[in-house]
């Protein structure tokens, strides 16, 4: 019931006849430490996690230790209520929760990586959109937390989800494949679309520097977290559609990874160079760590 | 290819900003934290490498802090760690090393003393992700995650302890998953590390500490 491929997942979805949920949950209980219920309530408590993360910066601002972020949701939150927002709801509101989400990390409060703390913004932004949106059920929206497991889980096998190893496209990049297949699947698609899908988004991110300012998980992070659930939905649509991945996700990983493996050290999670080389990053930097001239 | 479990892609639950700098610092103190058999007095812990450079920015002081009391990686009472420490009367302090800079860029000492007065210096490593190891442990070079049930055993370097410290693992019917040893100098200190399926027994661990040439055991359950 394993997979190390992408092929071998497709493989084992067209012959049990079943969503890529069902084989990685199979899969857990069959190689994992916990048994059928353990797996669901431990799925359940991070859904939890995530729920509560994506919404508590709507109620109660909070300050990042940096201080570069917090209250970006809210703004978000308000213009939409006015019924101002240019996105239409399904993408505003993944665009509010992925940054609540940010702000809640940011502020050393209670997150779920997913793949990691930086990236931990993009699938709940996009669960929740779709749940409230489409009026999906909890079973729906678990589903998709395992489809996402099982792309997460072939591009830690066959890439990389580390920023300081392979750029924030395997970081923000991941978690937004990740999350593309989850819409996808919860909208009905079926496993081909799902990994359409995802390899859309990682062609759509390929590149993506990781430059954080002063080296926290602040700014661009927050942003990019935003543009990551954007081109989730972009690629859950687009595969919902109909629409082939020009290249199939196995190549678009291997793909991600040599990019990620070509970026210079400045550009992986030093602070050396991208946005944190720049005049103001610099900047930013000597005011929270001090000790500049 | 090793089996890598969904909890390992949506995961960990962490209190944030950074599964490495946060996450992996509280698992690295936790983790040495269940090491002591009496209450901790002071700890004193030296930061190398990125740690030394952005610990503030990333709260990797408060998790730390958290970690040795033995609050989880998503236990909220880590940023408040200093004030919970200072309350339960522990001292504590953060040194940034900069000058070694030959360690895992994200590597800290503790140095700790309990309420007895008994020292222990453990190195850590937080390896990405929130996955850790210690490396060292009072100086010795070791290799230990935590992912399994452990017991360490500091004994003198003598022929045969290792022998008879296996036969009670054997007798009580505990499988050993991996075991290593360790020493100082020949005829010196020397650690053994059992890491196991099952829970090892207070049973199993009194019967080893009966041998003389056993100094000191940590039981250390996952």
């Amino acid at each position: 019931m394993d997979f190390n491929t992408a092929e071998e997942l497709l493989e084992l979805c067209n012959k049990e006849n079943k969503p890529i949920s069902s084989v990685m949950r199979l899969r857990e209980i069959v190689y994992g430490e916990l048994d059928a219920n353990e797996v669901e309530i431990r799925m359940k408590k991070s859904l939890g996690i995530m729920r509560n993360s994506a919404h508590e910066p709507l109620k109660t601002i909070m300050r990042s230790m940096g201080g570069m972020i917090g209250g970006e949701a809210s703004k978000l939150e308000k213009r939409r209520i006015e019924g101002k927002s240019i996105c239409g709801n399904v993408l505003t509101k993944a665009l509010i929760y992925s940054q609540a989400v940010l702000e809640v990390n940011a502020s050393m409060g209670v997150i779920v990586a997913a793949p990691t703390a930086g990236s931990a913004g993009v699938l709940p932004a996009v669960l929740f959109a779709l749940e409230e949106e489409f009026g999906l059920s909890e079973e729906t929206v678990m589903n998709g937390l395992f489809t996402a497991g099982a792309i997460g889980c072939l591009l830690m096998k066959n890439a990389s989800v580390s920023g300081a190893e392979a750029g924030c496209q395997a970081e923000i990049g991941s978690a937004a494949a990740m999350a593309s297949a989850a819409a996808v699947e919860m909208m009905g698609g079926t496993p081909e679309q799902c990994l359409d899908a995802a390899a859309i988004t990682i062609s759509n991110m390929l590149g993506l520097v990781c430059d954080p300012i002063a080296g926290l998980v602040e700014m661009p992070c927050q942003s990019r977290n935003a543009a990551g659930a954007s081109n989730a939905l972009t690629s859950a649509e687009m595969a919902l559609a109909g629409i082939k991945a020009a290249v199939p996700f196995s190549e678009m990983a291997d793909s991600m990874y040599r990019v990620g493996k070509g970026l210079p050290s400045e550009l992986r999670e030093t602070a050396l160079g991208g946005c944190a080389a720049t005049p103001t990053g610099c900047a930013l930097k000597c005011k929270i760590f001090g000790g500049c001239n | 290819m090793a089996f890598i479990s969904v909890f390992e892609v949506i995961g960990p639950n962490m209190v944030g900003p950074s599964s490495s700098h946060t996450a992996g610092a509280a698992s690295i103190a936790r983790l040495a934290g269940k090491m002591l058999h009496r209450k901790i007095k002071k700890i004193d812990f030296i930061l190398y490498g990125s740690f030394a450079q952005t610990y503030k920015g990333h709260g990797t002081d408060r998790a730390l802090l958290g970690g040795i009391m033995g609050f989880e990686t998503d236990d909220v009472r880590i940023r408040d760690s200093f004030e919970i420490a200072e309350k339960e009367g522990i001292e504590f302090s953060f040194s940034p090393n900069t000058v070694e800079t030959d360690v895992h860029p994200n590597t800290v000492d503790m140095l700790i003393e309990d309420i007895s007065g008994q020292k222990l210096t453990v190195r850590g490593e937080s390896l990405g992700g929130g996955k850790v190891k210690l490396t060292k442990i009072n100086g010795v070079k070791v290799h230990f995650t935590g992912e399994y049930h452990a017991l360490i055993v500091i004994h003198k370097d003598h022929p045969g302890v290792i022998s008879k410290v296996t036969d009670v693992f054997g007798k009580q019917h505990v499988n050993i998953a991996f075991l290593r040893v360790y020493r100082e100098t020949k005829g010196g200190d020397a650690y053994m590390i059992i890491e196991s399926d099952e829970e090892i027994t207070k049973n199993a661990v009194d019967e080893i500490e009966k041998n003389p040439f056993v100094r000191e055991t940590m039981l250390i359950r996952r």
